[in-house]
């Protein structure tokens, strides 16, 4: 039981792949009073995360967590510590990551759970734990807050991937703790949560000591795992804490973390309408499982949403465009997670859209205050979400629709956009939140990479857009919408094509779709995603991993695995 | 004259909106098009041809004389008494589908274009043919066909104007675009890109392509998407007249061979008329171009239409008891390592190879007739239909020889043999020598025997074409 819902269902219901009735949706949100695994502290500018996996407080029944090991609720916990320190902790300027457990850091995720997952829940629990650590690497890089992973003990697979997205790294030098990658030796299967990426381009170890280290499951400890990079410093157990102290001291002294009066994030708790509907203040889900598609309808902020920033700071959580993109945040893993039989979504705004555009300027215009720079980065992290979720997104924009500024960035991100021409039709228009201030992944704003990084195109579109506000025929004219109909065909053309795009094989959409939202130059991030999505998959799903004689199946038993050693 | 009157239907145009706008735009289209590639330098005559102005008996074949452009194209779904569901399919018993289910978009589209596009190219095939016509009777038969198609690819283009939205007017202005035999923007079946020279060339089309028609046309009229089955139903109700003058064209040109040969002590050459033996190879050569339509002998598009319910076998409702056609086999002769093998198809697969088997009796249905025509006019020598591994350009025999008994043929001489099967350059220079107008009442050019009726009963020097 986590918040109250039963999660029992989960993996069951997972297997059923469009039952997402009569039972509980996974609870994203939780607050440092219910962590069971993280032991949160804050000290002046220095917070600390403690992991300390309660064995038996696993999301499902069937495994125990043993060995400080990590299930989605340990990292929902994570994520959670790490919102709360952007907006409840500004005095933080450093945060150590360490282990509450004797000579143990962390061993990874869970065996014993993702054996016993589907692969659609593996999947998106891993994306949830690569997004979780990537917002810890943007924590360091554009909220100031040094992150530094303190292992006190071995930190295998995840364990060392965790601390691969800090920004330093000590461990222990006791003659016993190590970090290993034990995936490829042991499991057959590859760490899933951005560690072979961060290895090289991150932590730029060697290819070929890289190589080596991928394929000795018990690792390398001590002086040798400093002198390859895997981590930066190796102090003895007794001066382990005063090593930790000094760079934590060191980095929160040069931290660039902007001043913020602390704003405490309440619970969200979208309200469930029977089990079609998720209700937020500004966001809703309907979903209708029968036809394979949900309906996700954001409210632009009403007329007396504030932009001064006295009284945006005094709205403080109640902002709508925090509110409404932490809505969307739940609402996008509800879709991840909780309905996997959703294979396509309708996204309409509706209100108005210079409300948008004037609540987008006000947040740039004081982008030095700390909380309100971490509500735009917050949109930002939400949006990346939107793109990285694994459902066709048709935009649909209709009369008294709002695709403006950091609501168009929906639109522009979706898979296609089609509009109604209409007397009262929908306008598009941009703000300056359009213009780097939410980038994507690989680093692209949308509106370049809705044309493939032509830049020409791309200012064409978004001249087009700063006129004032765009009409939907000047929209397609410009690129920026996919099909403009009159009344006459919108209705059945939009039927036909969500239809069509229902009844296609979802794994060969989630593939293409992957492949065709991100054009262009690839960053770490990107890699991540894209390595997740195709080698990890790929190989979770190979005999050789998860076959009667795979590795990943009988870890644990006396057999031993059998491969199939021709190479692909 | 209202909008109904110019354009009789029975799908409520005067309601729907989208539709009327899209015909708005497409009827000018299609009108330049017959000015410029109908029946050539008749556009002006008084033509006696029947005009479909309803559905129901009275209605349907409404004769009178018409200008060929004044022609009032219509727009008809046969109605159906009771609620017929997919008849068949891996869903069979759901309810017909009355719009586009969007899965089913694009195969639809396919479907609907790929039988659109024959209808108008046949007109321009045929668009010299009244220039030779032996008779006003059967300028009269070339031009009723040629409306009709006109009217055939009407219900096409109401299908994609109705159901498909701005992809579906973007494919019936297509349908104008393209040309048959236009080396740039041929039409889409190859068959329909062989020009139609000559009168005798008509008559083996109308019989053998126009039937290819009439047996799409029924595996559509059993079609789980209701306004596609409604519209293919009537059609095929015209399409009868097309396949009779078909056959009977044909009939009557081994009749008068079979009398010239009689006087002419057995040239029939000298007597001016068509050798038996060289209307046995324009058969040859349409029966075989007519096979090709039916696609691939072993097709995964044709067990795709099956399984989704949009095309079935021809009376597939009444003739078969199991409609989901998942088990059982058909063989299909193949080629492997230079011999015919028996290939077991799963039946589903083999959909278009039962379409043929359908056909290909039909076809010898008419074939005894003909054969019985000879025998009543005292000739000896028979005509027969070549085997339907012969001279054919697409599926599993396409890429071997055949002769017309359907032996595979290996030799160097391979190509010469099959050729010499076919209407050779002699004979198209004899025919086209014969194809000269007689446009008299009553009249008939002395290579063709008149018919034994006339159109609606009319008698024989009835002015069909007021010239
Ligand atoms: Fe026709
Ligand atoms: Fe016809």
């Amino acid at each position: 039981m986590l918040g109250g819902i039963d999660l029992r269902g989960y993996n069951r219901a997972m297997a059923d792949d469009s039952a997402a009735t009569s039972r509980g949706f996974t609870d994203f949100e939780t607050d440092p009073s219910r962590y069971r695994h993280w032991k949160f502290s804050v000290d002046g500018a220095v917070a600390r995360l403690a992991l300390s996996v309660q064995e038996e407080e696993g999301l499902g029944p069937e495994y125990t967590l043993k060995q400080n090991a990590y299930d989605l609720g340990v990292d929902i916990e994570l994520a959670d510590a790490l919102q709360r320190i952007r907006f409840e902790h500004p005095a933080v300027k450093s945060l150590v990551v360490t282990s509450a457990v004797p000579r143990i850091f962390c061993a990874g995720a869970n065996i014993y759970m993702l054996g016993k997952s589907t692969h659609a829940f593996k999947v998106n629990f891993c994306k949830f734990t690569n997004e979780t650590r990537i917002g810890l690497e943007d924590l360091s890089k554009h909220s100031g807050v040094a992150t530094i992973a303190a292992l006190n003990g071995t930190a295998a697979g995840g364990g060392y991937e965790l601390a691969l997205a800090c920004d330093q790294i000590l461990l222990v030098d006791d003659g016993n703790s190590a970090v290993s990658f034990p995936e490829v030796p042991l499991l057959a299967v590859l760490p899933g949560t951005g560690g072979l990426t961060r290895l090289v381009d991150k932590r730029r170890v060697r290819r070929d000591r890289s190589d080596i280290f991928c394929t000795i499951a018990e690792g390398i400890k001590g002086r040798r795992a400093k002198d390859w990079g895997l981590v930066d410093e190796v102090p003895s157990k007794t001066g382990f804490d005063a090593a930790v102290t000094r760079r934590t001291d060191a980095a929160a002294a040069q931290s660039t973390r902007r001043a913020a009066t602390p704003v405490a994030l309440p619970r969200i708790g979208l309200e469930r309408e029977s089990d079609a509907v998720l209700r937020g203040r500004h966001v809703e889900l309907r979903v209708d499982l029968g036809a394979r598609v949900a309906d996700l309808l954001l409210s632009a902020p009403a007329a007396d949403e504030p932009v001064e920033r006295a009284a945006m700071l005094q709205k403080g959580a109640e902002l709508w465009a925090l509110r409404a993109f932490r809505e969307l945040d739940l609402a996008l893993l509800a879709l991840r997670l909780d309905l996997p039989g959703v294979n396509l979504v309708r996204v309409r705004t509706k209100g108005d859209g210079a409300m948008v555009a004037r609540v987008d300027a006000a947040l740039l215009a004081n982008a030095d205050d700390g909380f309100l720079n971490e509500v735009r980065l917050f949109m930002a992290r939400t949006l990346r979400r939107y793109d990285l979720t694994a459902k066709s997104f048709f935009a649909l924009v209709e009369p008294g629709s709002a695709f403006t500024g950091s609501l168009l960035e929906l639109l522009l991100g979706a898979d296609r956009a089609y509009a109604l021409i209409a007397d009262d039709c929908g306008q598009l228009a941009a703000s300056a939140m359009n213009d780097g201030a939410l980038p994507m992944t690989h680093g692209l704003t949308r509106i370049l990479n809705r044309f493939c990084g032509d830049e020409r195109a791309a200012s064409a579109a978004r001249k087009a857009l700063s006129a004032g506000a765009l009409g939907v025929e000047d929209a397609e004219q410009a690129g920026l919408i996919t099909m403009a109909l009159d009344d006459l065909d919108y209705e059945d053309e939009v039927r036909l094509a969500v239809e069509e795009r229902a009844s296609l094989s979802p794994d060969a959409l989630t593939g293409m779709e992957a492949s065709l939202r991100f054009p262009g130059p690839e960053t770490a991030d990107s890699k991540i995603f894209a390595r997740l999505s195709a080698w990890q998959n790929w190989i979770f799903q190979r005999p050789n991993a998860t076959g009667p004689g795979g590795a990943l199946t009988n870890y644990g038993q006396p057999t031993r695995p059998s491969f199939d050693y021709r190479r692909t | 004259m209202s909008l109904d009157d110019r354009i009789p239907n029975n799908v409520d145009l005067h309601t729907d909106r989208r539709l009327q706008k899209a015909l708005e735009q497409w009827q000018p289209k299609f009108l330049d098009w017959w000015m410029e590639m109908g029946p050539e330098g008749f556009q002006t005559k008084d033509v006696y041809l029947r005009t479909a102005i309803s559905v129901d008996r009275d209605g349907w074949a409404t004769f009178d004389h018409v200008k060929m452009p004044d022609y009032r194209w219509g727009i008809f779904l046969t109605p159906e008494e009771r609620k017929r569901p997919v008849g068949f399919g891996d869903n069979p018993g759901v309810e017909s589908f009355e719009e586009v289910p969007g899965e089913f978009r694009n195969p639809l589209r396919r479907l609907i274009v790929t039988q659109g596009d024959t209808e108008p190219a046949s007109v321009e095939q045929q668009r010299l043919l009244g220039q030779t016509c032996p008779s006003l009777y059967d300028l009269r038969n070339l031009f009723q066909v040629n409306v009709e198609e006109g009217r055939h690819l009407w219900a096409m283009v109401y299908l994609l104007h109705r159901f498909f939205g701005r992809d579906g007017r973007e494919e019936a202005d297509e349908m104008l675009a393209r040309r048959s035999g236009d080396p740039d923007k041929p039409r889409i079946l190859e068959t329909f890109n062989q020009p139609i020279k000559n009168w005798l060339s008509f008559f083996c089309f109308t019989m053998f392509t126009d039937r290819d028609g009439k047996y799409q046309l029924g595996a559509l009229a059993e079609s789980g998407f209701a306004p596609m089955r409604r519209t293919c139903q009537f059609m095929l109700t015209e399409e009868a007249h097309h396949l009779f003058v078909g056959e009977t064209g044909i009939t009557r040109v081994l009749r008068r061979a079979a009398q010239l040969a009689k006087e002419h002590g057995g040239d029939v050459k000298a007597g001016g008329g068509i050798p038996i033996e060289m209307v046995q190879r324009y058969i040859n050569y349409w029966f075989s171009y007519s096979l090709d339509l039916f696609g691939s002998e072993i097709s995964s598009n044709s067990s795709d239409y099956f399984a989704m319910g949009l095309k079935g076998r021809f009376d597939e409702e009444k003739k078969y008891a199991d409609h989901s056609a998942r088990e059982g086999f058909l063989e299909v002769p193949v080629v492997e390592d230079g011999r015919i093998t028996i290939r077991q198809t799963p039946l589903r697969n083999a959909m278009n190879e039962c379409l043929r088997d359908d056909y290909i009796k039909d076809c010898e249905a008419a074939c005894k007739r003909w054969n019985r025509a000879l025998e009543e006019e005292g000739a000896e020598q028979r005509v027969t239909l070549p085997n339907r591994r012969f001279h054919r350009h697409i599926g599993e025999y396409a890429q071997h020889k055949f002769n017309s008994a359907g032996e595979l043929l290996t030799g160097p001489d391979a190509a010469a043999r099959v050729a010499a099967e076919l209407p050779n350059a002699e004979d198209e220079a004899w025919v086209g020598s014969l194809m000269k107008a007689v446009t008299k009442p009553g009249a008939f050019a002395n290579w063709i025997a008149p018919p034994k009726v006339g159109i609606n009963s009319m008698p024989a020097d009835f002015e069909y074409v007021k010239l």
